[in-house]
């Protein structure tokens, strides 16, 4: 792996890296005091945004200088207007917004800021997911210390700037992660995502225009304020610019958060980076980020992680949480786990996920427990066929038919194979309980 | 039940974030779930609805919709097991064993002597550190059973 300069991470290390007087003594709001100062235009902001090409870490990937320009110009829509970051991190293996937050909580709230004056809003909310009470209570005191400083509030660092950042508990309910269903949450409602369009950019938060991001998406903001948008188009690959937060979880030696730039393998990650897999092993499979993309097989790890590449194998990019798998693993077992995870969490507005994702469970359940009947695999590609694609009005019901689709088809004959048998050969020590929703 | 004015004075505050006062809903269950008692009783609904000024069926209604909410009452702690895919592939099955067999309970039941409720949980987020558990609202992560030993042992 070439060597390449780390930016996100490197403040974490310090000794109190969560206090307003480490983050400045290390150059923080120093790109804040350049919009306000200098000062730059919300459109000149807009416009490094768009060229740096930074996309979304959230897990859709789209280009969050254009998300920006979608708010309406308050001069002709002068309803007052919101940004609500997700820190709802639900995905399964995904821990990465988490280290920022108790880490370098002050980039985030940089970020928020920056974000604020470019898309003219005075109110920010940051959404966590509540059993993260550790980010809560960090960003919460960081936010009282930038307020007492003057950097929060009322005519920020003294210029005719105001804007206020609210911290925001969920209650653990992963579909609040999807933006809509975050609004609703947000707005003290169950977390049913609405329909689309209409789009948040017109009516989002109470109705009123509202810009979703992701934490490390507005963590970004200030390196590419301060170092300019051409900078960060200069790190990755064609498509995907900057360095990224990668997660990884399950069977290598040394699973962590890492910073690393598009344009890495995921072989150079998992044997450079994560220490290689465990026990000797071979990879058997992997998600590349995240439950809800399509698994790939271990041969496949020389694919360069990043959104095209990973296109281009039939998965996707995802929250770039890589999940590792070595080779005794059993696909029943995991995939049992996941489409238990999408039955509990799907919010049951539509009819295709909510007895789609509770078909899939069923299915995978009987199958990885020696019981699985002879057309289980045919119904299980039938069942994911329609749900997905955007048959549903979230994303879930996609989310739980991509992982099934991709099993099904590279572990068609290790699936069948327990349906054979009557037993799964791979199977893990269990323990039976039924799910409480 | 009236709710107690420590937590009536929070909320006056808190719903000053928002434009609309309902919005201040979840946060003050997640209060009162800490307050009183450790789940939300139908007293503290209805307490809420009157606060909000909302039906206490509404109030049900989020409070049901959320796996953070108890709408029974727990145990004196409340164990919570992450069994997703990478705290199994790192041993949470045999983490989870551990916890039911030390603790006297069974997944999503509370110990005859009214100390411990073990509770599986989706992904925590931990997943790096995984396997996982949440004990009153703490995370341990690396486990290990003896690490679970040495948690457990700490509870009074
Ligand atoms: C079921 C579901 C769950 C999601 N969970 C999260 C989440 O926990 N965090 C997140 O940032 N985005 C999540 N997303 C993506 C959001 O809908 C949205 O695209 C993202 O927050 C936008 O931010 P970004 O453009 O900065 O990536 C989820 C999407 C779906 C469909
Ligand atoms: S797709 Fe599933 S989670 Fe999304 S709105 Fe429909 S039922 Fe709810
Ligand atoms: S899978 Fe257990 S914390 Fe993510």
């Amino acid at each position: 792996m070439k060597p390449f300069e780390k930016y996100l991470l490197n403040r974490t290390t310090l000794p109190n890296s969560h206090t307003l007087a480490v983050y400045q003594a290390n150059g923080g709001y120093k790109a804040l005091e350049k919009v306000l100062k200098k000062p730059m235009t919300p459109a000149e902001i807009i416009a490094e945004m768009k060229a740096s090409n930074l996309r979304g870490r959230g897990g859709a990937g789209f280009p969050c200088g254009m998300k920006w320009s979608f708010m309406p110009d308050p001069a002709k829509d002068p309803r007052p207007r919101y940004l609500a970051v997700n820190a709802d991190e639900s995905e399964p293996g995904t821990c990465k917004d988490r280290v920022l937050m108790e880490k370098d909580p002050h980039g985030l709230i940089e970020g928020c800021l920056i974000a604020a004056y470019a898309m003219k809003l005075q109110a920010v909310y940051i959404y966590v997911r509540g059993e993260y009470r550790k980010s809560y209570d960090t960003l919460l005191a960081a936010i009282a210390e930038a307020r007492k400083a003057g950097l929060v509030g009322k005519r920020v660092m003294g210029t005719d700037f105001s804007c206020e950042v609210w911290m925001h508990k969920g209650a653990g309910a992963y579909i609040c992660g999807e933006e809509t269903g975050l609004m609703e949450s947000l707005e003290g409602k169950r977390g049913h995502p609405r329909p689309k369009p209409p789009f948040p950019a017109g009516f989002g938060l109470w109705g009123q225009p509202t810009t979703v991001n992701n934490v490390e998406t507005i963590f970004n903001v200030p390196f590419i304020v301060e170092r300019g948008g051409a900078w960060l188009a200069s790190i990755g690959t064609q498509n995907s610019k900057g360095n990224f937060l990668c997660g990884i979880s399950g069977h290598v030696n040394k699973p962590g958060v890492y910073e690393l730039p598009f344009g890495v393998t995921a072989r150079e990650i998992v044997d450079e980076v994560a220490g290689g897999i465990w026990k000797g092993r071979k990879c058997k499979a992997w998600f590349p980020g995240g439950s809800s993309c399509a698994l790939l097989r271990g041969e496949d790890l020389d694919v360069v992680l990043d959104h095209d590449s990973l296109r281009a194998k039939g998965s996707s990019l995802g929250t770039a949480a890589m999940i590792v798998m070595d080779d005794t693993t059993s696909i029943a077992r995991v995939m049992e786990i996941i489409a238990r995870f999408y039955d509990h969490e799907s919010c049951g507005q539509c009819s295709q996920c909510r007895e789609g994702t509770q078909w899939l469970a069923q299915i995978f359940h009987r199958i990885a427990t020696g019981h699985g009947k002879p057309d289980d695999v045919a119904t299980l590609e039938s069942l994911a066929k329609g749900m997905a694609p955007a048959k549903t009005i979230c994303a879930l019901a996609d989310a739980a038919a991509i992982p099934t689709l991709s099993a099904v088809r590279i572990f068609k004959s290790e699936l069948e194979e327990c349906i054979r048998q009557a037993k799964d050969p791979l199977a893990p020590p269990r323990i039976e309980y039924a799910g409480a929703h | 039940m009236a709710l107690p004015a420590k937590l009536v004075q929070e909320f006056d505050e808190l719903v000053t974030h928002y434009p609309q006062r309902r919005a201040a809903l979840i946060p003050a269950l997640h209060r009162c779930q800490e307050e009183l008692g450790g789940w939300i009783s139908p007293e503290t609904m209805e307490a809420l609805a009157e606060y909000f000024a909302i039906e206490p069926v509404e109030v049900y209604g989020v409070a049901s919709f959320y796996p953070m909410f108890r709408l029974t009452p727990p145990g004196k702690h409340v164990i919570s097991v992450c069994h997703n895919i990478s705290c199994e592939l790192r041993g949470a099955t045999q983490i989870m064993e551990h916890v039911c067999k030390k603790t006297g309970t069974k997944p999503y039941g509370t110990s005859a002597d009214g100390k411990f409720t073990v509770w599986p949980v989706e992904c925590q987020g931990a997943c790096a550190n995984a396997p996982m558990i949440d004990v009153d609202g703490v995370y341990h992560e690396d486990l290990t059973t003896e690490k679970v030993d040495s948690i457990l042992g700490g509870l009074a």
